[in-house]
């Protein structure tokens, strides 16, 4: 099952490759992984989804929580959580699909953030399976580049991943 | 008090307590090392190797429980070292490894003996450290010690590049007397209910079984796991790094359990109903087949490790904290607790257990012709009347050992059992003479072990560290050339050295005393001729019999109660090899 793990970590130099060096020296899978700094310049936040079973995820989490950089994780999978990715997307353009391209992006609720004769830069945001439909929209053949941050994700409700 | 990085070091090693500091000069700690000739408070041990350095200060953490300290330069001697940190991180010893690094500014730029210390020991340590501002010297150092010997202990690397020890460069200096981190705070008492629910189980178990590993050890158990034992009156069985935790002598001991356990001590796992498992980790050698390991019982596991519960096997009460403390609170509840275990089910599963007792799964050809070393062993334990500090290396050598020399007490039994570090044997056992001169200090090794940390030979003449060793030479890597007949058909690849030194002369030649014993007869006059040499490391070149296999044995891939048990004594015995 895929599990979006979300960790508060030292914004130390070092961090995250204890973390990414755990996962492929113990053979656990990394779909994908971001990291940036919180309001606490001295913390860090960290997304990481994986896929396993139920044995591997609690050993992800137990042999995460054992690093000495790492303050505190949540497996977001176990409550109601909300997931957004930030995606952009190059589409090479012509003059008759730069239309069928604004009013695809529109459904999606992206925006063209960028515009040339020939291309088009669509933001999105949103989950993953959001991103996923969009580009299965859109004819293959006229995608340049995409670029995907990988999700991040918060719980809902009260309770936060704090210190 | 104002003090250059050098000297911060130094005194901070001082103000941790620390006695000796293991080590090898170069480069990047030359500032380090002239620190250490001012002073005379931490004493240096110059090794011949960074290994042995490693090893040294490993032997002397395991025998008195104290982190072992350790002292290499940057590059070669810090990779070197890591041999020694990883065999360290899988017996989770407590240890302090201070590298060298390239001066800060040239970090990065593929400096002369510049090797990514940090990133190499990464997977191999507790924590690591690079530091990067003098003021934090001190600081840093306090948390290493703190890291290594609390929770579940391991190694800590401090990496310091040369500038930060700059003789010119002084700061202030205050040796924290405790430090926090916040995001490290190891368990101390287990959950109140789930031990609750561990006596519960333990009180009606029908074949209950005690299987205690190196955290007992660790953790200083010793005294309670004893109590516990004989409170319930179950039988106990030792892994490999737990031996000695549990007197070897006691009646309720059942002998080490896993690969090249005692048949009664994986029968009984086998066919119990309730297990618990105490500062053990279900080691691959010690569960042998896992969809075949302890197909009946209920498992209760006390561990300090979280990571370390239901690992590779599901328990059914998981309890994470201190086992000394987790065994007290059990024993408090047992007290109370009406309840007993039924001693009419307890003489039924012990008359089972004595019944695989009779088989007598160590017994050996004790009329060969030739050095047999399971004897060898017998005589070490007779001679030393049980009380020594022995140190091994790896292989059959290191199993006969564990199986024929009951140890009675923790800390005594001495080796590398997660990393299987050949070459640990000698330099271990240096560090354990020197933390216990008035003991005797055996290391008992193979002619192909030995050969990998020979050099510290060398050191143990210069600090006087008197160690015997007990080289079982049969001219094999016996272990592998176990293995090859059993799965290879007797296909010896590079198991067989066709040229080793002569010992005696080697011994010699580094200035201790070499002793050769090719008859049977000789072994016992010759093992008290050794130790009788109280001030002389001695060198003993026991030639065995080279056919000799290790047994009762789990061959890989069958479960406990698979054992292949000795067919019958002298068997291998004329077989000729190579």
């Amino acid at each position: 099952m895929r599990h979006i793990i979300s960790i508060l970590i030292e914004n130390e130099s070092g961090a995250l490759s204890r973390v990414a060096g755990l996962f492929s020296a113990r053979g656990y899978n990394i779909e994908s992984l971001t990291v940036a700094p919180t309001e606490d310049p001295s913390l860090s936040r960290m997304t990481l989804v994986t896929r396993g079973s139920d044995d591997i995820i609690e050993q992800i989490t137990k042999q995460l929580n054992k690093l000495i950089d790492v303050v505190k994780l949540i497996d977001l999978a176990e409550s109601v959580h909300i997931e957004r990715e930030l995606m952009m997307v190059k589409i090479k353009t012509s003059e008759h699909t730069r239309e069928e391209v604004r009013s695809l992006a529109t459904i999606f609720r992206g925006s063209i953030i960028d515009v040339t004769p020939t291309t088009y830069v669509v933001e999105m945001t949103g989950p993953s399976s959001k991103l996923d439909a969009f580009i299965a929209a859109i004819d293959g053949d006229t995608i340049i580049e995409v670029v995907r941050s990988g999700p991040t994700g918060i719980s809902r409700g009260e309770k936060g991943l704090h210190l | 008090m104002e003090l250059n990085g050098a000297q911060i070091v130094i005194q901070s090693l001082k103000d941790e307590g620390v006695e000796y500091i293991f080590g090898y000069p170069g480069g990047a700690v030359l500032h380090l090392y002239d620190a250490i000739f001012q002073q005379d408070d931490v004493k240096h041990i110059l090794v011949r190797h960074e290994q042995g350095a490693t090893h040294a200060a490993d032997g002397y953490a395991r025998a008195t429980g104290k982190p072992g300290v350790v002292l290499v330069t940057s590059g070669p001697g810090a990779t070197n070292a890591v041999t020694g940190i990883a065999t360290a991180y899988m017996d989770s010893i407590p240890m302090v490894i201070i590298s060298g690094q390239v001066p800060s500014p040239v970090i990065g730029s593929d400096a002369f003996q510049e090797v990514d210390m940090v990133g190499i020991t990464r997977p191999c340590v507790k924590h690591n450290f690079l530091v990067k501002d003098v003021t934090k010297l001190a600081e840093t150092i306090k948390k290493a010690f703190y890291v290594a010997t609390t929770g579940r202990p391991g190694p800590v690397v401090v990496d310091i590049p040369k500038d930060i020890t700059d003789p010119r460069i002084k700061v202030p200096y205050k040796y924290p007397k405790k430090v926090s981190i916040r995001s490290y705070n190891p368990a101390v008492s287990g959950d109140k209910g789930q031990i609750k629910k561990a006596v519960d189980l333990l009180l009606t178990a029908q074949k209950p079984i005690i299987y205690s590993g190196g955290g007992v050890v660790l953790g200083e158990a010793s005294k309670e796991l004893i109590e516990f034992a004989h409170t319930l009156g179950f039988p106990v069985t030792n892994t490999l790094m737990g031996l000695g935790a549990y007197p070897a002598t006691d009646k309720q001991f059942v002998g080490m359990l896993g690969m090249h356990g005692t048949y009664e001590a994986n029968m009984a796992m086998h066919e119990s109903d309730v297990i618990i498992a105490i500062g053990a980790r279900f080691d691959d050698r010690v569960t042998g087949k896992l969809d075949e390991f302890c197909p009946y019982a209920q498992i209760i596991h006390i561990d300090i490790d979280p990571a370390s519960i239901s690992k590779t096997v599901k328990v059914a009460i998981p309890i994470v904290g201190q086992v000394k403390h987790v065994l007290d609170q059990m024993l408090e509840i047992i007290r109370e607790s009406k309840k007993k275990p039924s001693k009419k089910v307890l003489e039924r599963w012990w008359n089972q257990i004595d019944q695989w007792r009779a088989v007598k799964c160590l017994e050996y050809d004790r009329e060969s012709r030739l050095i047999k070393p399971q004897y060898v062993i017998e005589q070490l334990y007779e001679v030393t009347k049980g009380d020594a500090y022995v140190t091994s290396d790896v292989g059959q050598h290191q199993m006969w050992a564990a199986q024929y020399y009951p140890f009675d007490k923790p800390r005594r039994w001495i080796n590398s059992g997660g990393l299987g570090t050949m070459g640990f044997g000698l330099p271990a056992a240096i560090g354990v003479k020197l933390a216990f001169p008035d003991f005797d200090v055996a290391c008992v090794t193979g002619d192909a072990s030995i050969q990998m940390c020979i050099q510290e030979l060398s050191t143990a003449l210069q600090y006087k560290t008197p160690v015997k060793i007990i080289n079982l030479n049969n001219s094999y890597m016996g272990m592998v050339r176990q293995w090859q007949e059993f799965s290879y058909e007797s296909r010896y690849s590079h198991s067989y050295m066709d040229t080793i030194p002569e010992f005696v002369k080697l011994a010699e030649a580094y200035g201790h005393v070499g002793m050769r014993i090719d008859k049977p007869e000789d072994v016992r006059p010759a093992l008290e001729e050794a130790f009788a040499l109280k001030d002389r490391t001695v060198f003993l070149d026991i030639l065995t019999d080279r056919t000799e296999n290790v047994y009762p044995m789990i061959e890989s891939g069958k479960g406990h109660h698979d054992m292949t048990l000795r067919v019958a004594s002298g068997t291998s015995t004329d077989r000729e090899l190579a």
